[in-house]
């Protein structure tokens, strides 16, 4: 029954089935409810990876090398674990890019290079025809198969048939059709076709249970289950050499490269990338696709190795080809339903990736290389032409054409030199060239244009070389001799052992070469120069996210008024209205022609335009209506900086902000002070004040008293009189008092300083106050002030306050045994360095009285100014006797000369006001270290810095 | 969902886990005769591993871990 005509209907059947499904799915997607809107369906669509070459090549695969084939499906699974990490910001730089396509990609990555997207286009049509003949070639096969049933024969090689009669053609012709049905029937801003991918979809269950079918009836209907398979096989010799896999380092490291090939390729194969980025509706349908694809996959393989060795053991020799299992088990046991059934699968595998696959490259090849060619030439005047949505397509429909025929080319002449599994192996490592721009482009800064070009353009030439010549060789369309003596007879030249590198199959070989010298001149290239702005604003919207925001594209602005018809062009005028419409909608206005002539709409007009045409040349067609002002490149450069400067400011304005806390802790530190010496300004003029009115008072009222009475005796008057003196004696010496400490604490006190020997300054003080001491009947006495220490001082102002101190003691020792003791010496003791002690050299003096003492509590506040010491009254008037100046005044000269002034006291038992001077070197009185000169009785304790 | 970045590292994970169950030198120890249940030992090892990388994937960003 089966019949040429059978087949033939039931696989018209079939893809009309498919294309209702994608017209109702077309039609929902116009209505607004997304058939296509599931992650069962984008996983489902993924399954486009398996095409014939899964369906039936495998199992020749596994035919030939065992579990060999199974690399091939590790890779996309270790890709979809990763998809946390590529696959994800890849979907979203797409979507927010209107990306279309993998060139579409690359090209919008490096600045919008129309070069780079034409040489990806390139690389991809060039790499992926093989792999389109492939699919010819085993459904025309599989078609020849089929129709000879009963009889198992294979089909004759391609070549051998006259154009006209070979079945490819005719296969070729059917599918191009149905392609340019699918894929170019009106133009979509976003270039997603609803339609086809749930057809896509529909066609992956179809080919999944075709092949499990076939699995569960070799397995279970001709075997006792898997392990009896297993059990046969490892009695023939020849098949149980299947049963492992070649154990050497050059076995391990072809399976490595085939794992990591086909992760590389399942994302950057055009058909993948049209089906998991462009054509993702969702991008949280990718966390469903993580193990559903790999689920898949799992299972379209789960009986690739059991239906082989079956195939192996029922068709012993190699009289059927190995590819044909699938399809020549269930005919040699003349199940016709499933033999048919698995045709349809065949078919399925087969349409899927053509449809998709052309489409995908159509897309390239319009967008990327004809069109950018086209608006260049002038004499066409497309530039200027009203609609050109209409010719777009027309592209579009050629493309698929001429990359369906030159499929099939090339099926007629290299098709036969090679198995399923090899052709499909040739495309996977054209498309992996793409891996270092994409991957490098989605992580890295740095990748210039230029860069893109050089590792792109090296990757190719040497896949060439080494992969795609050979291939064309072997199959006789070249002669052959330079595969085995190299180019121009150079043996180093030979392409599969290229500078001698011998020991790795093939693919492994010439993905060694082409992604070491792609690698190296991508990033080579990249670094001889920085990024330009347009790659620099690119690189920042592909790799970093957030940060590319703020950046505009464009620093100039067009209207509606140009842009509608410009995207109306591309788009069909009404297409075009639609979007502006809905885009001025978003944007909060009434209508399009309150849409501002700003750089939000000129974006938008670019995005637009490049779902339809492409990044790059949008790029150029929007230029065209946009007057732009001259982008300086400092200014681009501070926006594209303006993160770090940001950053920048903040640190910056942590440190101000610390800086300032720190300043106002001061100032309040300060204001503190302030606000305190303000308080003692004001208690010390009070205090002035009062000291100043007690002797004018006492003046005042004996002045008045001699005045209102004459009558007042002699003895009287002459008391009074000596009052008034005294007192005015005192004020004058208060007030030079003041004046001289004014001078003092302002600095403004003028200094003679010169070399004073210390004892002659006491003697001469002690004379001058002889007369006042006789007076009192109080002792005086000079003890131990040897000749010859000398300081540098001020002479008169040392006087003053040696002055000071004995009138200081003489106004408190008791009248008549009174007894004040002056002494003088040098202490000298060695510093310590290590310990922070500065050696002290220095000469004390010290004055002790044998008065009332003084208080500890008393022994600071005494050299505060104004305190007056205890008992100090004058018996008579009542009064103070000092003016309580005197020690502030002394202890601000001695530390003018950076001495020290203090006091010692035991109250009851005297005082003894001590200071000291620092010594001047070389004065001839020699001081022993850590000694002192006799006659002081110093107490070592209290001296500070001292020895131990 | 994926978009979690607990849930991408997970992932990141198993796909170092996947390069180490599906290269040398854990596929030589496989590589040999015998059966295991019946399967030679290689395709029941690469099948029975693929099987679990794939359960945990699913179980990663389907549980609710997050």
């Amino acid at each position: 029954m089966l019949q040429s005509w059978v087949i033939v209907l039931a696989s018209f059947f079939y893809l009309g089935i498919l294309f209702a499904i994608a017209w109702y799915a077309d039609r929902r997607a116009d209505a607004g409810r997304s058939l296509i809107a599931n992650p069962v369906v984008y996983a489902l669509s993924l399954g486009v990876y398996c095409t014939t070459w899964t369906f039936y090549g495998s199992v020749g695969r596994a035919a030939a090398s065992g579990i060999g084939f199974l690399p091939i499906y590790l890779g996309p699974t270790l890709l979809f674990a990763l998809a946390g990490f590529i696959l994800h910001k890849m979907i979203r730089v797409a979507k927010t890019n209107r990306i279309t396509s993998i060139a579409d990609f690359v090209a919008s990555r490096y600045g919008k290079s129309q070069l780079l997207g034409g040489l990806v286009t390139v690389i991809a049509v060039v790499g992926v025809i093989p792999y389109i003949a492939l699919q010819l070639k085993a459904v025309s096969n599989s078609f020849a198969i089929l129709a000879s049933y009963p009889d198992i024969v294979m089909p004759a090689t391609a070549g051998a048939v006259p154009l006209f009669q070979d079945s490819a053609l005719y296969v070729a012709m059917i599918l191009a059709v149905f392609t340019i049905l699918f894929g170019t029937r009106h133009l979509d801003a976003t270039e997603r076709h609803e339609g086809m991918v749930a057809a896509i979809a529909v066609e992956s269950v179809v080919k999944l249970v075709a092949f499990l079918a076939v699995g569960v009836f070799v397995v279970w209907g001709m075997h006792d289950g898997i392990s009896d398979i297993f059990s046969r096989a490892a009695v023939v010799p020849e098949v149980a050499r299947r049963l492992t896999t070649a154990d050497s380092p050059a076995a391990y490291g072809t399976w490595g490269t085939l794992v990591f090939l086909s992760l590389f390729a399942s994302l950057l194969l055009p058909r993948q990338f049209q089906i998991a980025v462009v054509e993702n509706v969702d991008e949280s349908h990718l966390s469903r696709a993580v193990w559903m694809f790999p689920l898949y996959l799992f299972l379209i393989n789960l009986f690739v190795l059991p239906v082989a060795l079956a195939g192996m053991l029922h068709f012993p020799g190699s009289a059927v080809d190995a590819d044909t299992f699938v399809l020549t088990l269930p005919m040699a046991y003349q199940q016709e339903a499933l033999a048919l059934f698995v045709y349809i699968g065949g078919l399925s595998a087969a349409t899927g990736m053509v449809i998709v696959e052309t489409i995908a490259l159509s897309t390239m090849v319009c967008n990327d290389l004809v069109m950018p060619l086209l608006l260049r030439l002038p004499m066409l005047g497309l530039a200027t032409r009203a609609d050109l949505s209409g010719l777009l397509l027309e592209i579009r429909r050629w493309a698929i054409a001429i990359i369906l025929g030159l499929g099939y080319l090339y099926f007629r002449v290299a098709g036969e030199a090679y198995a399923l599994v090899s052709i499909g192996l040739i495309s996977f490592a054209a498309v992996a060239q793409f891996a270092p721009v994409v991957i490098g482009g989605l992580f890295w800064k740095g990748g210039t244009r230029d860069g893109a070009l050089a590792g792109l353009a090296a990757g190719f030439v040497l896949w060439t070389y080494t992969l795609l010549l050979p291939s064309f060789a072997k199959s006789g369309w070249l002669p052959d001799g330079f595969i085995a003596h190299g180019l121009f007879g150079i043996e180093l030249l030979r392409p599969q052992h290229l500078f001698g590198l011998v020991g790795l199959d093939e693919i492994t070989h010439c993905l060694v070469w082409s992604l070491l010298v792609n690698l190296g001149a991508y990033i080579g290239v990249s670094l001889q120069r920085a990024p330009n702005l347009r790659e620099a604003r690119q690189a920042t919207l592909f790799v970093g996210g957030a940060e590319a925001a703020g950046i505009p594209a464009w620093r100039g602005g067009a209207g509606v008024t140009d842009l509608l018809p410009l995207a109306g062009r591309f788009l069909g005028s009404e297409r075009a209205q639609e979007a502006f419409v809905r885009h001025a909608r978003q944007r909060g206005l009434k209508g399009i022609e309150e849409l501002p002539a700003d750089t939000r709409l000129v974006n938008f007009a670019e995005t637009l335009l490049a779902g339809a045409i492409g990044s790059a040349s949008a790029r150029v067609m929007v230029a065209s209506v946009v007057t732009e002002e001259p982008l300086g490149i400092d200014e681009v450069m501070n926006i594209l900086d303006e993160a770090s400067q940001v950053r920048a400011y903040t640190r910056e304005l942590e440190q101000k902000s610390l800086e300032l806390t720190r300043a106002t802790t001061e100032l309040r530190e300060a204001n503190a002070r302030l606000q305190q010496l303000d308080r003692m300004k004001d208690d010390f003029i009070s205090t002035v004040t009062h000291e100043l009115r007690t002797p004018l008072t006492s003046i005042r009222a004996f002045s008045e008293m001699l005045q209102e009475d004459p009558q007042i005796d002699l003895d009287q008057r002459v008391r009074f009189l000596g009052i008034i003196v005294s007192e005015a004696v005192r004020l004058s010496r208060l007030i030079n008092q003041i004046l001289d400490l004014a001078k003092l604490e302002s600095g403004r006190a003028e200094w003679t300083v010169a070399a004073v020997d210390v004892a002659e300054v006491i003697r001469e003080a002690a004379e001058s106050l002889t007369v006042l001491f006789a007076e009192k009947r109080v002792t005086l006495e000079l003890d131990a002030c040897p000749a010859g220490f000398t300081v540098l001082a001020d002479r008169d102002r040392l006087m003053q306050v040696l002055v000071n101190l004995l009138s200081n003691a003489l106004k408190f020792v008791p009248a008549d045994g009174g007894h004040v003791k002056v002494g003088a010496g040098a202490l000298c003791v060695p510093g310590n360095p290590l310990r922070g002690q500065a050696t002290v050299n220095e000469v004390r003096v010290s004055v002790t009285d044998n008065g009332p003492g003084i208080r500890a509590e008393d022994q600071e506040v005494i050299f505060d100014k104004f305190h007056q010491g205890a008992g100090t009254a004058d018996v008579l008037t009542d009064k103070p006797q000092g003016t309580g100046l005197g020690l502030p005044i002394s202890r601000q000269i001695i530390e003018y000369f950076n001495g020290r002034l203090w006091v010692e006291s035991t109250p009851g038992a005297g005082a003894r006001f001590v200071f000291t001077l620092p010594r001047q070197a070389g004065d001839n009185v020699a001081v022993l270290p850590g000694n002192t000169v006799p006659g002081g009785s110093w107490e070592h304790k209290k001296q500070t810095g001292g020895a131990p | 969902m994926i978009r979690s970045r607990l849930t991408a590292q997970r992932l990141a994970f198993l796909f170092l886990l996947g390069c180490f169950f599906f290269n040398y030198p854990l596929l030589s120890v496989f590589n040999r005769g015998g059966d295991y249940f019946g399967l030679p030992p290689l395709y029941a090892w690469l099948m029975g591993s693929w099987l679990a990388l794939i359960a945990l994937m699913a179980w990663v960003v389907e549980g609710k871990g997050d």
